[in-house]
């Protein structure tokens, strides 16, 4: 864990807004980035105000320097010491749990996804600050809503600073091989594709073993296409239904065409199976592509690479749940006021932009305005990216965000159902109520 | 021990006393026996109950609430254990639970037996040789245990490298922990490959307590080899190898990093172990009350392991000098 802290105290005004000094001048690199000229709230810092903020660690270096500075540019305007630990990916659940349950700790946790719906009642509601950026940038994205808001509600109790995606990621020149120019967005069709890259010897592949972020992300795009879903808009569980079933027989077709092995992957073996051009096609975040394109050993499989959304199938459009990056502001931080302007000032355009550029489309935003950052006008194989938290899926869906749709993910109740069909050793309907059992377990009312 | 009081000492202070000096309060209390226990336990007593007392009682304690992460439990009885009594995962980590410590203690004691009787013969760079065995044990266990995943990797293993590639002897890759039945037998190998080293050097240590002198009268009344091994080696070293095997066994049973970092329970909760189910459980799906009542299950397993290595292996009369029956 790194740390720093930025000291530069009274150079300006205790109790000058943060949001109205970040106002003054802005950056080049972000003019491109419209905004409304909304009046920020009004959140007189505290005097002698110090925070604490943790996140989660970097992506790439730049990140971390950027985000830094962003920091240290608010004590400079504010006066406002803040001191921001990064923390390694796997801590970040338990340290927020530990600093919920102590009432002590970090003033804000950069959280991911559910995070803030289960420590609601330890939080500071957040909809002045929410509404301030949305109604200057051009509105929330449907995600950021969707993981910013209690359930149902328009209130605020995170605010979500980004969001990464994995889609459809294949090798150009094996798709135009087949007969394809770019795969097809409905089920047929995908999996007529699949199974001519698996007879050109140039198969497919999904993890469908104890992955986090690829094997729920595959699982859950396969439920979703077809209609299908974990619970109910009112947390009940819905998974055994006739749409669930129809995914699965689907799957056993699909999965004849993948490379072996899947079933035993985790996040990692697709992306290290793509690299020895042994896999084709699979799904995965852009952190594939750059370490495809940084390499020069690899270069050229970066310039087939290309990428395009999973197909929509059955759905509307294609489901895709990203991981989401949600801050959160605890009630026992003595400086609520300076921690607002604090959250304000970093996802303004002056920071938010040179960050988001900084992450290469590691991240992607959350307010719309941002689709014009610089960040997706460089590489085109990025672009896809910008889009990410367009989507109107998550993580539980279409249930309420909570501890139970987090447990479900890490149980990997959707991923079990569907290798253990692919595998052989349930069929769909008894896959389907395995998964309905366990989920019961765990949205059962407390 | 000595019953001056401080104020006997203090009335005869003007004397020269050479031998005796001033009792103070402070060597008072030093000297008496009771405060003096207190205080040499203490960091002790203090340090396992910290430690090891608080959370285990915390543990047991978990497991009859419904305690997750980020949100303090209920009391909730016997809930967390009839759901997991209905669980089938939590049956299949039972199982492959007893059979890989059963499976691998067998696989452990007989080549770690067989090591041993070789590595007891003189040889050539004997030290040396015996220094190389114990690697596998002393490489950290994680480090082994991503060795093995490489080992078994469904696409660049090694061994289906040999065997696809360089002997032509196969077309396809070779599934190591694609499916339930080849990843618990991979796992069990690498858990014998991990656990043979400290029973072959244990083992070798009581064999080198045997004396050699009977050996010799064994040989003068003309014993086989499999006699002196039968009725010289094997009860000469049963007392080190009830010890042993307890270890081992315990060490087995409770065993996660390989799991872990191998197959993570996979493929679809085929390899979980009790520790790995009760981590799963427990943290990342943050179900800290059901992970406790896992952790709490295998207490009876350990004990009932422990005791039978005990008991049905070493207690020998003989042993502690009586008859045998």
């Amino acid at each position: 864990m790194a740390n720093i802290i930025t000291t530069r105290r009274g150079t300006l005004m205790l109790g000058a807004s943060a949001a109205a000094a970040a106002a003054l001048g802005a950056s080049p690199g972000s003019a491109q980035i419209q905004r409304a000229a909304v009046t920020p709230p009004s959140w007189p810092i505290e005097s002698g105000a110090t925070l604490r903020m943790i996140r989660p660690v970097r992506f790439v270096q730049p990140d971390e320097e950027v985000f830094r500075a962003n920091c240290a540019r608010f004590t400079q305007q504010t006066g406002v010491q803040v001191r921001v630990d990064f923390v390694g990916w796997e801590d970040i659940t338990q340290q927020t749990a530990v600093t919920a349950n102590t009432g002590a700790g970090p003033d804000i946790i950069i959280g991911f996804n559910e995070a803030p719906h289960i420590y609601t009642d330890k939080l500071v509601e957040l909809s002045d600050v929410a509404e301030y950026l949305g109604a200057r940038y051009g509105g929330w994205l449907p995600m950021a809503k969707r993981y910013g808001t209690r359930h149902g509600t328009n209130t605020w109790i995170g605010v979500p600073f980004g969001a990464s995606g994995g889609p459809l990621v294949w090798r150009k020149s094996a798709v135009n091989e087949v007969g394809f120019t770019t795969p097809p967005d409905d089920h047929a069709g995908f999996l007529d594709l699949c199974r001519k890259l698996k007879a050109a010897n140039k198969p497919p592949g999904f993890a469908l073993g104890n992955a986090v972020g690829d094997g729920n992300g595959f699982a859950n795009w396969l439920v979703w296409s077809h209609n299908g879903f974990l619970v109910d808009p009112e947390g009940r569980v819905a998974i055994n239904s006739p749409e669930t079933i129809a995914a699965l027989e689907y799957l056993k077709d699909l999965y004849a065409t993948f490379i072996p092995g899947t079933i035993a992957w985790g996040d990692i073996s697709n992306n290290r199976a793509y690299a020895a051009q042994e896999l084709w096609l699979t799904s995965n975040g852009v952190s594939l592509y750059f370490a495809l394109k940084n390499d020069p050993a690899t270069a050229p499989i970066a310039e087939d690479t290309e990428h395009t959304l999973m197909p929509k199938g059955k759905a509307a459009a294609s489901p895709m749940a990203g991981l989401t990056l949600n801050a959160m502001l605890f009630r026992h931080s003595r400086f609520p006021n300076a921690a607002k302007a604090l959250i304000a000032f970093l996802m303004e355009s002056e920071q938010y932009d040179p960050w988001l550029q900084a992450n290469l489309g590691y991240w992607s935003q959350p307010l719309a305005n941002y689709a014009e950052s610089a960040v997706w006008k460089g590489d085109p194989k990025v672009a896809i990216f910008r889009d990410v938290m367009k989507s109107d899926y998550w993580i539980g869906y279409k249930g309420p965000i909570s501890q139970a749709s987090a447990a479900a993910n890490a149980e990997y109740i959707m991923v079990q159902m569907c290798a253990s069909v692919a595998s052989g050793q349930a069929t769909p309907q008894a896959a389907a109520r395995e998964a309905e059992r366990r989920a019961q377990r765990h949205f059962r009312a407390r | 021990m000595d019953s001056t009081t401080p104020a006997a000492v203090a009335g005869a202070a003007p004397r020269w006393t050479p031998s005796r000096r001033e009792q103070t309060w402070i060597g008072w209390l030093l000297d008496w026996k009771p405060f003096l226990i207190v205080m040499c336990l203490l960091p002790a007593v203090g340090l396992l109950t910290v430690f090891l007392t608080y959370p285990l009682g915390l543990g047991v304690y978990l497991a009859f609430t419904d305690t997750t992460i980020g949100r303090r439990g209920i009391w909730v009885g016997l809930e967390n254990f009839e759901y997991l009594f209905g669980d089938p995962i939590f049956w299949n980590a039972v199982f492959f639970s007893v059979f890989y410590t059963g499976i691998a203690t067998i696989g452990k004691f007989a080549l770690g037996l067989w090591l041993a009787l070789l590595l007891n013969h003189h040889m050539p760079l004997k030290s040396f040789i015996r220094a190389i065995i114990l690697v596998p044990w002393i490489v950290p266990t994680v480090l082994s245990a991503i060795a093995f995943w490489w080992i078994y990797d469904p696409q660049f293993s090694i061994i289906s490298y040999v065997f696809v590639d360089v002997l032509g002897w196969r077309t396809t890759n070779i599934d190591f922990i694609s499916t339930a039945w080849p990843a618990r037998w991979s796992l069990i190998a690498a858990n014998i490959w991990r656990g043979i080293p400290f029973v072959a050097i244990s083992l070798l240590a009581g064999l080198q307590t045997i004396p050699p002198s009977l050996y010799e009268a064994a040989m003068l009344d003309g014993s086989t080899g499999w006699q002196r091994f039968r009725y010289i080696t094997v009860p000469m070293i049963m007392p080190i190898l009830a010890i042993v095997m307890t270890f081992s066994i315990i060490f087995t049973f409770t065993d996660f990093q390989l799991v872990y970092a191998i197959t993570r329970g996979g493929p679809v909760n085929s390899t979980h172990l009790l520790a790995t189910l009760a981590f799963q459980r427990g943290i990342p799906a943050g179900q800290l009350g059901e992970g406790a009542a896992i952790a709490v299950s295998m207490i009876p397993f350990l004990v009932f392991a422990t005791l039978f290595s005990y008991f049905a292996l070493a207690r020998r009369k003989w042993q502690q000098g009586e008859a045998n029956d």
